[in-house]
């Protein structure tokens, strides 16, 4: 192969070899977001390209969309805080609670509900998607993971794609693989809202609800993990379980609650996501918990405020970026691309920023 | 030149100086020890000069070149072995694997030459066989025989210490850096060890860094002592000085030499 | 179940759970579909046994008692039996709510395969309109009940009895599920007419069931000397023999192997070529996965830039750049962007942890295909309508394209030896064992010299190439290609075959193949049982839970496997033994 000058050159190539190669992608990275940039803002001054309007309405859409991508990562992050691994199921527990917001809107529609009563009926909706995403999750832990406990880190997340591929798969047997239309919700809320009374700042009703909601729920969230004293047990374990169990603490027991905690999100998240989008089917849950987990992994996997803001920068990122890049790019078809904006963004953010934007916080097992 | 000349080594993992300041030297074909109480530094002595850690300060110069910073296995080809404290081995790879597997730094056959089958790869892969069963007959009968197709798993805790060096031994060090060789070994087996130590240098040419808590080990295979305490270098001379130093006593009793201890 | 008294709580929790499986089944409308196929002619179908497999074992399961060591062996008696009726019936009640629910609501709004259909099925009448609530329920509780009653019965015979009566029934229906294969040699060897005598409708015939189900009592009954002999065979001591041996049996597979597509028939050489392509991918991903641990769940990705590569150089239709080269001189070319992709893909994941690595190359995975159906990316490679008129791979005298499914098994099969001789020489190798080393160990890995970043782009870079190599035949077989054929299903499938056959074992993904691919069916791809349909994914999915709780290492496990994963058992005996060391120094001392 070599010989020994060669190997010392080769050696010296090789420490840098890698390196210069995500270098590369970096500076190809950067290159092709500024050229883009530019490009859409040249385009803009142009009058071509999207108008301020309708750039208003994708940021508004992706802030909404992100809220969800929050509330969804932080089962993501908390469950890879305690655990370890990446719960690949997390996904299908969200969409169990899509599925279920859909049922449960369609019956009150048919009850009448939802027409007199919207309020109550959103409320009722939303908790019944929390039950039924904490219960997918707990049983899917109590099921599949509980004996995996100290399985080295692939093995569980092995076995989570399994559990998310019969979760998927049990949903279009049982529920049909049709797209599920969810039932519009009353007339004035398809409006636009003036918020704050500017002018300009025109929300629709529908996703300043759902933003609404999905930040009161992660406040909720916020507070119950750094205040109360579960949520202490729970950040406990989420450091170190053996320590954790010789405190007094009921290791398996805080597992549980952090599984049905993030499930509780996610359910919230599907019960939005239905909402919004008014469309749930049984493989609603795959994309969307792909990339909350990105948002997780952005924010810093384990973070809780970290979830909540990588996700906020996902759905802004998703929503507003491929627009913003590749049209300057003149790239057609754009909103194709957006899933690719995504998986992009899922790579670039764990090759090169693995810890997250504000860091990582993983029990000591895992750190390695 | 020294073979190994470390100055001013330092590495902090967190708020924990685990070196601080620590400068070394040793001459081929030299047997050193490094003692000192436990949070030392010494594993992190070898850490840090195997690869596994980069230094935060100082320098190491390993045979003229400055190692501090490379990657692990470019260390290893260099000519820096070492053993780890709690027996690292592969334990599913047979003996003779691991040992085989060990030169692959000093092997070149890639994977053209596998599927080919090429006449250059089945000789190189029955040099290496050779190799292998030759550092393994270093140990006498322990390791021979049979006890090639062992799984490393399988072995007795002695034996798997005694694998450990010789799979140290098979990447061709010039610098073997043993850390705690005879930890848990009966005073029989660490007699047997103490004596393949000195073999290993008079022998095999080695140069052999030791680290090590049992003084008897210390006193019969060292040239001289190094003393580390809290990331420092504490003492250093052969060992009837060093055993006697009241600052190496201090270290480890916590309490003022006695007159005449 | 202790001293012979019934732990009620556990009956009743696996009569719910048995309940719950058959609910299950019925909910999904599995029994309803697999009812169109017999089993037994006239008698018992596949979707009763989908409905009921699940009660014995429940009943069996029930009296399993943890015996730890130095505890008395519990003895086995009229309880095991009792409590496997209990299970039974719990769960029949628990399918008798469901039925009766389901007759009294219309539940299809949620549920769309509650159906009164079902009701009729499972209440055996053949009107829907008129479910036969009397009779139909006293079979539809005393069946499990019987099956259960036969699970626990099992704990009171002796292991040959028990097995006996395990393979019996097993054998009949293995039987029946696979007429197609037997019927289909039969045919072509002219046995038409003892075909006919042993199916009909597509069943068992109840007579030959009966003798067969006889037959494999007696057989299973017989000591294990038959296997060993097989081993015998092939270690005989004198080399000379030994060899000779060898060579009887390999010739012998080899011509059975390169006869099979015609024995075999045109139908079911499809699926053989079809398991021959997924085997491949397999092999190659065993390399990735199984010996060097890289878990890259974007696998599929190679599989499609080869198949595309191929396609794009062959086909008159390739929008930007047509050369319409002959198939053959399309291969160097797939290498090297095998070649490439591995690297482009392997370098940046390479310092990942496992299962960042894992998602990130499902992250490419997705990106490759969401690219290759991108209006953006159409004018190179036709967005979604993919590209067509691949022409097949010229041989002289003909073409091979997918309607030569026999001969596209036999260049599945070459490029399959060519994948089991690359994996077997790599791990035995320096290469491989640098692959174990860093599995087992990492960070010592590196201590001792080796170069991981090196070793494991040499991982990527050949499993990307059969991949691309897979994508090639893929291309030619099926004449037109689609973004939709390359989805992260393939990836998943793929490596559940891989674990089914025991990560690293290439004995192991070869079987795993043929049972899950060839029985099974791929992704999109029918299989042998083609009512399996949709539910097959589904099936994965349960399988892939299931070899992670029970037994990580897959069915045929390497033995190093096997031993890594058990661990924890031999570092027990290690610690006995270090306690026997132990007291030998304080005595010492």
């Amino acid at each position: 192969m070599s010989s020994s000058t060669n190997q010392k050159l080769s050696r010296r190539l090789r420490l840098n070899w890698v390196d210069s190669f995500l270098i590369g992608v970096r500076v190809a990275a950067v290159v092709f977001i500024a050229i883009g940039l530019v490009g859409t803002i040249i385009n803009f001054a142009n009058g071509e390209g999207p108008t301020a309007v309708a750039w208003r309405d994708l940021v508004v859409g992706g802030i909404a969309q992100g809220t969800m991508y929050g509330l969804i990562a932080l089962g993501y992050s908390m469950v890879y805080g305690v655990l370890g691994f990446i719960n690949f199921a997390h996904g299908e527990v969200f969409m169990g609670g899509a599925m279920t917001a859909f049922f449960m809107a369609s019956y009150f529609v048919e009850t009448g509900l939802w027409a007199d009563s919207f309020v109550i009926a959103l409320i009722l909706v939303i908790l019944s998607s929390m039950f039924a995403s904490t219960v997918i999750a707990v049983l899917v832990e109590r099921i599949a993971y509980r004996r995996l406990r100290n399985a080295p880190r692939l093995i569980p997340l092995i076995t989570s794609i399994g559990v998310s591929f019969f979760l998927q798969y049990s949903a279009a047997f049982l529920f049909g693989i049709s797209n599920k239309s969810f039932p519009q919700p009353p007339q004035g809320l398809l409006n636009k809202v003036d918020v704050f009374g500017l002018g300009w700042l025109l929300i629709e009703g529908t996703k300043l609800l759902v933003i609404v909601i999905s930040v009161v729920s992660m406040a909720v969230l916020y507070f119950i993990v750094e205040r109360t004293k579960t949520g202490r047990s729970m950040r406990a374990v989420a450091e170190d379980k053996e320590i954790a169990g010789l405190m007094g603490i009921n290791v398996d027991r805080t597992i549980v609650t952090t599984f049905a905690v993030g499930g509780a999100m996610a359910g919230i998240a599907g019960s939005m996501w239905a909402l919004l989008f008014r469309g749930v089917s049984f493989n609603t849950g795959f994309l969307p918990g792909i990339k909350a987990f990105t948002a997780a992994v952005l924010g810093g996997v384990g973070n809780i405020v970290g979830a909540m803001l990588g996700g906020l920068l996902l759905g802004l990122f998703e929503g507003v970026g491929p627009l913003l890049i590749l049209d300057g790019w003149g790239i057609p078809g754009v909103s194709q691309l957006k899933d690719v904006v995504a998986f992009a963004a899922l790579v670039l953010v764990l090759v090169f920023r693995p810890s997250g934007l504000l860091g990582e916080r993983l029990s000591v097992e895992d750190r390695g | 030149m020294a073979l190994l000349e470390i100055n001013s080594l330092a590495k902090q993992f967190g708020g924990i100086k685990a070196l601080d300041g620590v400068d070394f030297q040793i001459d081929e074909g030299e047997i050193v020890s490094v003692i000192g109480p436990n949070g030392a530094g010494k594993t992190s002595f070898f850490n840090v000069i195997s690869g596994m850690f980069k230094p935060d300060a100082g320098t190491i110069i390993f045979d003229g070149e400055e190692i501090g910073g490379w990657p692990p296995n470019a260390i290893t080809r260099k000519g820096i072995a070492r053993t780890f404290q709690n027996v690292r081995l592969f334990g599913n790879m047979t003996v003779l694997e691991n040992i085989m597997v060990a030169q692959h730094c000093r092997t070149e056959r890639g994977m053209f030459s596998a599927v080919f089958r090429t006449k250059a790869f089945k000789q190189e892969e029955q040099e290496i066989e050779q190799r292998a069963k030759k550092v393994l007959e270093f140990f006498g009968s322990r390791l021979v025989g049979y006890r090639f197709d062992q799984p490393a798993l399988a072995l007795s805790y002695a034996n798997r210490r005694r694998l450990e060096i010789a799979r140290a031994m098979a990447t061709q060090p010039r610098l073997l850096l043993l850390d705690e060789p005879v930890a848990g070994m009966n005073p029989r087996e660490t007699g047997e060890l103490t004596g393949l130590i000195g073999r290993l240098r008079d022998d095999l040419g080695f140069t052999v860094v030791v680290i090590e808590h049992d003084m008897r080990v210390v006193r019969d295979v060292s040239d001289r002592v190094v003393v580390l305490d809290h990331g420092v270098k504490i003492a250093e001379g052969p060992y009837e000085e060093v055993s006697t130093n009241e600052d190496v006593i201090e270290a480890y009793l916590g309490r003022p030499a006695e007159a005449g201890s | 179940m202790t001293n012979g008294i019934l732990d009620v709580r556990k009956v009743i929790r696996a009569g719910l759970l048995a309940g719950l499986v058959m609910s299950f089944t019925s909910a999904i409308g599995m029994v309803e579909d697999f009812d169109r196929r017999m089993i037994i002619d006239g008698l018992f179908s596949l979707g009763f046994l989908a409905l009921l497999w699940y009660v014995p074992i429940a009943g069996y399961k029930v009296g399993d008692e943890k015996v730890l060591e130095g505890m008395e062996i519990p003895p086995k008696s009229r309880k095991h039996v009792l409590a496997g009726v209990l299970v039974g019936l719990i769960g029949g009640v628990v399918l008798l709510a469901l039925i009766l629910i389901t007759n009294a609501m219309d539940l299809r709004d949620v549920f769309i395969r509650l159906s009164p259909n079902l009701v009729a099925l499972l209440t055996f009448s053949d009107n829907p309109a008129d479910p036969n609530f009397g009779v139909g329920a006293i079979f539809l509780i005393g069946m499990p009940g019987l099956l259960g009653a036969v699970g626990g019965a099992l704990h009171l015979v002796s292991p040959r009895l028990r097995r006996q009566i395990v393979v019996a029934p097993t054998a009949i229906i293995v039987s029946a599920l696979v007429k197609d294969v037997i019927g289909q040699i039969m045919r072509t060897f002219g046995l038409d007419t003892v075909v006919r005598q042993l199916y009909r409708n597509g069943a068992v015939r109840l007579v030959p069931a009966i003798i067969g189900a006889a037959i494999a009592f007696y057989l299973a009954g017989r000591e294990r000397r038959e296997t060993s002999r097989i081993r015998e065979f092939l270690t005989h001591p004198d080399p000379k023999v030994r060899t000779r041996n060898s060579l009887i049996v390999g010739a012998g597979s080899i011509v059975v192997v390169v006869a099979a597509p015609w024995v075999l028939g045109s139908l079911l050489s499809e699926i053989l070529a079809t398991t021959g392509i997924f085997l491949l991918m397999a092999l190659g991903l065993n390399i990735v996965v199984g010996f060097a641990g890289l878990l890259d769940l974007g696998y599929v990705a190679f599989f499609a830039v080869g198949a595309y590569t191929s396609a794009v150089l062959t086909s008159p239709l390739s929008p930007f750049f047509s050369p319409e080269w002959p198939w053959w001189y399309t291969l160097p070319v797939v290498v090297v962007v095998g070649v490439f992709a591995g690297i482009m893909v392997g370098t940046p994941v390479i310092r990942l942890r496992g299962d960042y690595l894992a998602i990130v190359t499902l992250g490419f995975g997705e990106i490759v295909r969401i690219t290759f159906l991108s209006d953006a990316a159409s004018p190179w490679f036709g967005g979604a309508g993919g590209i067509r008129q691949i022409p097949g791979i010229p041989l002289g005298f003909d073409t091979i394209s997918g309607s030569d499914p026999e001969y596209i098994f036999y260049f599945a099969l070459a490029l399959v030896l060519l994948a089991a001789w690359v994996s077997y020489a790599l791990l035995n190798s320096r290469v491989g064992r640098a692959w174990t080393a860093m599995r087992e160990d990492e960070s010592v890995a590196e201590m001792m010299g080796i170069d991981t970043v090196r070793s494991k782009l040499s991982a990527f870079i050949v499993g990307a190439v059969l991949a691309a190599l897979g994508g090639a035949l893929f291309s030619a077989k099926l004449g037109s290609i689609f973004p939709t054929s390359f989805e992260l299903l393939i990836s998943i499938v793929i490596l559940v075959v891989v674990i089914v056959g025991g990560l690293g074992s290439i004995v192991g993904v070869v079987v795993g193949a043929l049972v899950l691919i060839g029985v099974l069916g791929g992704p999109r791809q029918p299989g042998l049982l083609q009512e399996f349909g949709e539910y097959k994914l589904l099936i994965y999915g349960v399988i892939l839970v299931y070899m992670m709780l029970k037994r990580p290492e897959g069915l045929v496990p390497r033995v190093r496997r096997q031993r890594e994963l058990h661990e924890d058992e031999l570092t027990q005996d290690d610690w006995f033994e270090k306690k026997g060391e132990l007291s030998e120094l304080e005595g010492g001392a």
